[in-house]
């Protein structure tokens, strides 16, 4: 049924080789982190061994290869999402970091008291709480795009939202809850025409869909390495002209020009945005984890996932009572599926760390609880959900066993 | 199949004990698990020293809600003294599972509204912490 060849992909991953419980493992949590295939571990595994040096400032040969593969791990990066210069690229300790960088370097020398910022219902934490230490700190208003019942951005009040007192925009490019791909297209034009810059949280969209932030124009963009098969570390993407023009974020080795006793001067893009020394053997190894998704090609990791997403949808309504949140379509949606399941007969509705306890026991591993989306969650009134998420070494027998493990929980807790 | 959701903590799951409010409450306290989102609230009677009635309520994960119909079964009519001396332990035994560091958490929270309700937060301090 798939485009990718999932069973040879498998064989990449040593971790999926194992059991739990004395059951083959079945990992359904890489909305959360993904696995990482051989050749990135051997990235890892192969620069400690033979390269490992500090960069940048080494004379001697290792330092040198180190510094070349690491700058080539961030033109690899760059080509993946289309950037117009490696510059663009700034390596962060995680997504979280990168947006962290866009509110407290671009959002405090450019925001002013009265002005606006405008970020969604369906945001991570991540993407909402920079902003209300920003708007506190400025005096500045925190705006919300409203989410509509299908657990998708409702754009009907755009052009009132967005007006001249906008600054920053801030939003995602996939839910990591309902899993909604969100219109940004059309927030990224009025938001453009209203003046305001544009953050996009592509947590969740990087590891999962062609990313072209070029076509998509937008002026900030947050990733990490670790849901895309590599190390943990972050990106943020940013036009040139802006990160040129911003302060620095964070200060200390290699983001300066010249150091002197009262001030200083700073290094060009992008180091001036990586103070100290970087997760080297990180963005080296996210170097590799892009070589084996291009090997694969994005569309057709995409089309992958849009056929398993359907494929568990499908199934998922197999099971009484459980309810997915989200769009209902596999082609408005990445590859997750959060559900709750609700009270029957006699009983409660089973809270999602009962369900995820239970599927443990089945070698199954699924995330419980708010997943960062308190917002969200409060718009569905759930304190929690159970959320299955896929990847591109997931099989349809994977959900089967997923399915056949709910259908015992709900058997479980109903007598 | 499981000896983490054994029929006793579904039943009481399904049929807590003491599950209400009391209106003529002298102590109540409320808390919740930001992990997971579990809440549970507290309302007693201490009449001179002694806990003559309980309610609670709540919403939250199997492990939780057993734990506080069980955990108030266990303190309605014992002193504050006899109550100081209930610990973590005390709540895994009556729950009778193996529980890993994450779902400890859930188990212990009634506890933790309990001794709160009973002396206070403050006077309560971390002693349930790990």
């Amino acid at each position: 049924m798939s485009t990718l060849n999932v069973s040879s992909i498998r064989e990449d991953f040593p971790i999926l080789q194992q059991f739990v419980h004395g059951k083959p493992l079945v990992y359904l949590d890489s909305a959360a982190t993904s696995q990482k295939p051989e050749s990135v571990l051997r990235a890892l595994d192969t620069y400690y061994r033979t390269t490992n040096a500090n960069i940048h400032r080494g004379i001697y040969q290792l330092a040198e290869q180190a510094t070349e593969q690491y700058e080539n791990a961030r033109k690899q990066v760059q080509k993946f999402i289309n950037a117009k210069s490696w510059r663009e690229i700034i390596f962060t300790r995680n997504a979280t970091e990168a947006l962290n960088l866009v509110a407290y370097s671009y959002g405090r020398a450019n925001l002013r008291a009265g002005d606006e910022i405008v970020i969604s219902v369906l945001e991570h934490h991540s993407n909402i709480v920079p902003w209300q230490l920003l708007a506190q700190e400025k005096n500045a208003t925190l705006k919300h795009i409203p989410v509509d019942g299908q657990g998708q951005l409702a754009l009907d009040d755009l052009e009132n939202l967005l007006t001249e007192k906008t600054k920053i925009v801030a939003v995602t490019m996939m839910s990591n809850v309902t899993g909604a791909i969100t219109p940004l297209d059309k927030i990224i034009a009025r938001a453009h025409s209203v003046g305001a810059v544009v953050v996009v949280d592509a947590a969740q969209a990087a590891p999962h869909l062609p990313l072209d932030v070029r076509a998509l124009d937008a002026d900030f963009v947050a990733f990490s390495g670790h849901k895309m098969l590599g190390p943990f570390i972050g990106v943020l993407y940013g036009k040139r002209a802006l990160l040129e023009a911003m302060p620095p974020f964070l200060g200390g080795g290699d983001m300066i020009r010249q150091v002197h006793l009262q001030e200083s001067t700073w290094n060009e893009l992008p180091h001036k945005f990586e103070a100290g020394t970087p997760a080297i053997a990180e963005a080296i190894g996210m170097g590799a984890a892009i070589d084996y998704l291009n090997a694969l090609g994005m569309e057709n990791v995409r089309a992958h996932e849009m056929e398993l997403t359907q494929y568990a949808l499908d199934k998922l309504q197999e099971v009484p009572t459980l309810r997915v949140i989200g769009p209902t379509a596999s082609a408005q949606r990445g590859g997750l599926a959060a559900f709750e399941m609700q009270a029957e007969g006699t009983f409660p509705s089973i809270h999602p760390h009962d369900i995820a306890a239970i599927l443990d026991r089945d070698a199954i591993c699924i995330r419980a609880g708010h997943h960062c989306a308190q917002p969200l969650h409060d718009f569905y009134d759930l304190p929690a959900t159970a959320r299955a998420s896929f990847y591109v070494y997931n099989t349809p027998d994977e959900i089967d066993q997923l399915v056949a493990s709910l259908q015992n929980v709900r058997k479980m807790f109903n007598k | 199949m499981d000896d983490l959701y054994k029929e006793v903590i579904l039943d009481h799951y399904q049929h807590p004990h003491n599950h209400g409010t009391l209106p003529d409450a002298t102590n109540s306290y409320e808390d919740s698990n930001p992990l997971c989102g579990d809440k549970i609230r507290m309302e007693m009677k201490i009449e001179n020293g002694v806990v003559t009635d309980v309610k609670f309520t709540g919403k939250g994960c199997a492990i939780s809600q057993a734990s506080a119909s069980m955990l108030t079964d266990e303190i309605k009519g014992k002193s504050l003294e006899e109550i100081k001396h209930i610990d973590k332990q005390v709540v895994l035994d009556l729950l009778g599972i193996p529980l890993g560091p994450s779902r400890i958490k859930c188990a212990l929270l009634p506890l933790k509204v309990i001794k709160a309700s009973a002396y206070g937060i403050h006077e309560w301090g971390d002693e349930e912490e790990e």
